[in-house]
């Protein structure tokens, strides 16, 4: 079955003009309360002065790694926000290998295969995606940071992930609505590792900042891929000839 | 179709069997499948989960029964999850809310015209006005955190408008409490009523007393905090409803009674084909529940289950939009207010009441439920249609 093929979906107004009609008549008739939207920004406003952080990134866990961040801080510098992006990036990929992991399942049940996406070249990308994980464990490690940690940012990166996960292990997706979260979570990933190529530089860490280089120019050519084949699932549904 | 309640035995207990498979299923669709479905799907898990919490409660006070209640409370267990997981994954939280609100505004209504007791009625549509206002803040939290129009949800059926205000709904405790029934006069009917909305009342107190926390938004967090506790007010005034002088063996009886009432009433109206053999199967389990109660109730009150329960069972609930009905009762009852166990106009309660001074208090640093709907009116397409349309035509200045 097509995932947009048209049917009886009962969610627009159109679909029941009577009762929309009487829905409106009795929104004219019984009125709330005056005012406006900026009621709600009142209450966040009140709860937002004064608030917790979400929480802290952790202290460094070597003698060099706690040097590297005082040294740093001396200049104005604060390596925990590197830490924080590196912990982020580290969730981020560990996700994302379990997203590829998901798709594949989904690919291997889908009655029929559209355009070049192939089991293959989904398991590369996730075995890249876990690679991207050791490359940044192995740098949160020379820092003196420690890669098990959840990081305020890594924590976040999981609570926007959800969605991603939701569409791509539901039973009732379609290969084309799960390429579309994929290629939400690749089009971020791209911009977060230049993000943190660029603060990594900005920290005077050379070696790091190239060795996440070969990790972006991965990054880019999973994000082609994934819009390539995205255009052909979607094309091939609408009936267009690519 | 009446349904002979001695006759039909059901399915035997020891054939009622699950796997996991048959348990976690595919669930209905949000977009597709009558919303009438969806309130099935939420009253039939509020009906299971009130059968579960009665039959623990009994078990921790009667040795006697316990492991037929433990054999029964299996059963119901897999059937409660059964039925609430055939909510889809794709509906938000506060989609699913707008779901409750529509179960307690269609199920309460449904109730309140076929009940036979007056004042029973009366409470009926006492509450129904404040789960209506439920219904309309929501709705605008629904549009104003995540940009949905909660029609999607309601299909036409519900209408999105001010009940009794929620600000003006808190009360004290003691202004909760309800006269309740006589148990050896009123109509079998009467407590089914009784449970069934005391039941879907409390599955609601607790699904939004479990999410509200789950929001980071601390103008969600207040709206679930606010609701919440009205609901709890209304399972306390809904269990007041019922008898205390039943026998536990009765109220057991008068559980499983509703069960069968309630599937029974899915059964007969449900659309979705596969959802109807879910009923259809669930009624006939609870048939089966209801026949051991009724041997047990024989032997340990030794009286004629005749004396509690209708030959037949009455008529269903109607799953129907009940706009009108319910428009009435809005017109001519929402300056009603509780005093005591009565209800009285808002200009009759007196300086000295109790629940003047908690409602005051409660509000004293503002109204979650007044902030969030501040302006609302509900239109199709979400209200930013109009500020869409406004832009478009260049009437900024009407925007905010």
């Amino acid at each position: 079955m097509r995932t947009t093929q048209t049917d009886m979906n009962r969610t627009g107004a159109a679909t029941s003009p009577i009762h929309t009609k009487a829905m409106e008549k009795a929104a004219q008739t019984f009125k709330g309360p005056p005012g406006s939207e900026s009621a709600m920004g009142e209450i966040r406003e009140a709860y937002s002065t004064g608030a917790d952080p979400i929480g802290t990134v952790p202290i460094p866990t070597t003698i060099k790694g706690a040097a590297g961040t005082a040294g740093k801080a001396l200049t104005g510098q604060f390596l925990s926000v590197l830490v924080d992006k590196l912990g982020e990036r580290l969730a981020f990929e560990r996700q994302g290998a379990r997203l590829y992991e998901a798709l594949l399942c989904k690919l291997e049940v889908s009655p029929a295969r559209v355009g070049s996406i192939t089991p293959v070249a989904l398991t590369e990308i996730m075995n890249e995606e876990i690679s991207h994980a050791g490359l940044l464990i192995e740098e949160m490690n020379g820092l003196g940071a420690d890669p098990t940690a959840m990081t305020p940012s890594a924590d976040l990166a999981g609570v926007q992930a959800i969605g991603l996960v939701q569409t791509i292990t539901d039973p009732r997706t379609s290969m084309t609505q799960c390429l579309q979260a994929i290629l939400a979570a690749e089009l971020i990933d791209n911009a977060c590792w230049e993000l943190l190529i660029e603060l990594a530089e900005g920290f005077g860490k050379d070696e790091l900042a190239a060795n996440m280089r070969v990790a972006l120019r991965q990054e880019e050519e999973h994000l082609r891929r994934v819009r390539g084949w995205l255009t052909e699932y979607v094309q091939s549904e609408a009936g267009i000839s690519p | 179709m009446a349904l002979d309640l001695m006759k039909e035995r059901g399915t035997p207990l020891e054939k009622q069997l699950f796997d996991w498979r048959d348990i976690v299923r595919t669930p209905i669709s949000k977009l597709d499948d009558d919303a009438f479905t969806r309130v099935r799907v939420i009253l039939m898990n509020g009906i299971e989960n009130e059968a579960w919490i009665f039959q623990h409660n009994f078990a921790r006070q009667n040795l006697e029964m316990r492991r037929h209640l433990a054999r029964v409370r299996r059963v119901e267990q897999h059937q409660q999850t059964l039925v609430n997981w055939l909510l889809p994954a794709d509906q938000s939280v506060l989609e699913t809310t707008i779901g409750y609100e529509q179960v307690a505004v269609e199920v309460t209504a449904t109730v309140a015209e076929h009940e036979p007791h007056p004042y029973m009625k009366q409470v009926y549509e006492y509450g129904l006005l404040e789960d209506f206002d439920h219904l309309y803040r929501y709705s605008a939290l629904l549009d104003r955190l995540e940009g949905k129009d909660a029609n999607n949800i309601l299909q036409g059926y519900t209408d999105i408008v001010p009940g009794r205000p929620t600000v003006e709904e808190h009360r004290d405790p003691f202004d909760d409490i309800r006269d309740h029934y006589d148990r050896t006069k009123a109509d079998p009917l009467t407590k089914i009523h009784a449970l069934t909305i005391l039941s879907a009342e409390q599955q609601t107190r607790n699904y939004y007393a479990t999410v509200g926390g789950h929001y980071a938004d601390p103008v969600a967090r207040q709206l679930y905090a606010e609701i919440s506790s009205i609901e709890e007010q209304h399972v306390t005034q809904y269990e007041s409803l019922i008898d205390p002088n039943e026998t536990l063996m009765e109220k057991w009886l008068l559980h499983e009674a509703t069960e069968v009432f309630t599937y029974f009433s899915c059964m007969q109206q449900e659309s979705n084909p596969r959802i109807k053999q879910i009923w259809e199967r669930f009624l006939s389990y609870e048939l089966g529940h209801l026949h051991c109660v009724l041997d047990l109730f024989r032997k340990v009150d030794k009286r004629d289950p005749l004396e509690i329960l209708p030959q037949t069972l009455p008529e269903p609930l109607d799953f129907k939009s009940h706009r009108d009905y319910v428009q009435q009762v809005l017109r001519t009852q929402v300056d009603l207010r509780a005093v005591g166990t009565q209800f009285v106009p808002k200009d009759q309660v007196p300086s000295n009441s109790p629940t003047i001074a908690y409602n005051r208090h409660i509000n004293s640093k503002g109204s979650p439920s007044e902030a969030v709907s501040a302006g609302y009116r509900w239109m199709p397409g979400t209200e930013l249609a109009a500020r869409a349309e406004a832009l478009r035509t260049g009437q900024q200045g009407s925007v905010h």
